[in-house]
């Protein structure tokens, strides 16, 4: 067990906790750990500090009731939370709800994939490495395009959805995104 | 169901998940990730890197009334969930028609449309194509996004099977045409009204709203 989880980080371990065991404690720590900095994030998006407070609530509220539908070999908590609080900040600006693709869920009585959660951290956490190397400059775009543009016009037979693929290419998306990061760094 | 050849751009899923792009291409490019897995787990890895930057940004102090609010409310009844989708609609169409099946509009030549919205952001609408049969040749001013829902549709720039996207630039004149083996289904999102070439399309065009 403990090496399964040696690669999550404390939030997602916490999120889980909710998830499954409806652990007031653990959501008491993601909320201290997220709420002041959603309130930094939707004040960039350009809320006020009281706003700010309220759309954070709501965000944490939507945390606690959607937690069964976050999969920890898909997301980190941070990334999932950043979703909603994307989300509601869309529902704000439009006052409608932006649209959700369907939900995937993990099959009935499947047991984690410790490899792949394993690995999905493993992949992020170079990810976070290369972040890191950027320079504040670089770092400040990233932060102006996921925090504080908003939708704008200017812009030049289903079944069930199988999740065994979705895992790997997760982290080939990652791999993609830290090369991309990788490649703003040359000169 | 064959697979999906023909995925969004990276700039449309960037725009998507960082919630820059305008509501009409948003639901098309939702519709497309509940339908192909490749581009699903594109946007799921970038929507990582906004968790990342949401983790290391400078906290601001939240009030104790805000804390004692939201551990004060976990007991109230959750919202209702979002709607979900349904046959050949995923969920974003689904949300977008408010849960009720489509409520066709005869165009002529056994095309049928509805429209989703339209408005400064631009517009949304299904379209119906009967088998064979031939959407008028148009251009656009700006993008048209169309994504297959059900059948399929050929047009200059190649085939269209269920999942699969067009990305239509303003440069493109295309006459979409429908494949023999069924209706196609088809969500289309455009952020400038169609120009269509000949007369009588074009004479139509107020009442295509399109």
């Amino acid at each position: 067990m403990q090496a399964d989880t040696a690669n999550q980080t404390d939030p997602t371990l916490w999120l889980l906790a909710v998830r499954d065991r409806r652990d007031r404690a653990a959501f008491l720590r993601l909320f201290e750990h997220f709420a002041p900095r959603l309130k930094a994030m939707l004040m960039r998006g350009g809320l006020r500090d009281g706003s700010a407070e309220d759309v954070v609530q709501d965000v944490m509220l939507a945390v606690w009731h959607k937690a069964a539908q976050f999969d920890p070999h898909r997301a980190e908590a941070s990334a999932w939370i950043y979703r909603i609080a994307r989300n509601r900040r869309i529902d704000l600006a439009r006052r409608k709800p932006p649209p959700e693709p369907d939900v995937m869920v993990e099959p009935e009585g499947s047991e984690p994939d410790a490899a792949q959660i394993l690995a999905l951290g493993q992949e992020a956490a170079l990810l976070r490495r290369a972040l890191d190397a950027m320079s504040p400059d670089q770092a400040r775009v990233l932060e102006q395009a996921y925090f504080e543009d908003l939708p704008h016009s200017r812009i030049s037979e289903m079944t069930g959805l199988p999740l065994g693929t979705i895992k790997s290419r997760i982290r080939l998306g990652l791999q993609r995104l830290r090369r991309d990061l990788n490649e703003l760094r040359q000169p | 169901m064959t697979a999906i050849t023909h995925h969004v751009s990276d700039e449309l899923l960037d725009a998507f998940v960082t919630g820059s792009l305008a509501h009409p291409f948003a639901v098309v490019v939702a519709a497309h990730l509940s339908l192909c897995d490749a581009c699903r787990a594109r946007a799921e890895a970038a929507e990582m890197l906004g968790g990342m930057l949401l983790d290391r940004i400078a906290p601001a102090a939240v009030s104790r009334g805000a804390q004692d609010r939201v551990m004060a409310a976990l007991d109230h009844a959750p919202p209702a969930p979002p709607i979900a989708g349904s046959g050949i609609f995923p969920a974003p169409v689904m949300q977008a028609l408010d849960g009720r099946p489509p409520k066709w509009r005869m165009l002529g030549g056994g095309i049928r449309q509805q429209i989703l919205s339209a408005d400064a952001d631009g517009s949304l609408r299904l379209l119906y194509i009967p088998p064979g049969r031939a959407v008028p040749e148009h251009s656009h001013g700006g993008l048209e996004l169309t994504l297959v829902l059900q059948g399929s549709f050929s047009d200059s720039e190649g085939r269209f099977g269920t999942g699969d996207v067009e990305i239509a630039r303003n440069d493109i004149d295309h006459q979409p045409i429908a494949g023999p083996e069924g209706p196609c289904i088809c969500l289309a999102a455009t952020d400038a009204p169609l120009r269509f070439r000949a007369l009588i399309p074009r004479l139509l065009q107020p009442l295509f709203r399109i």
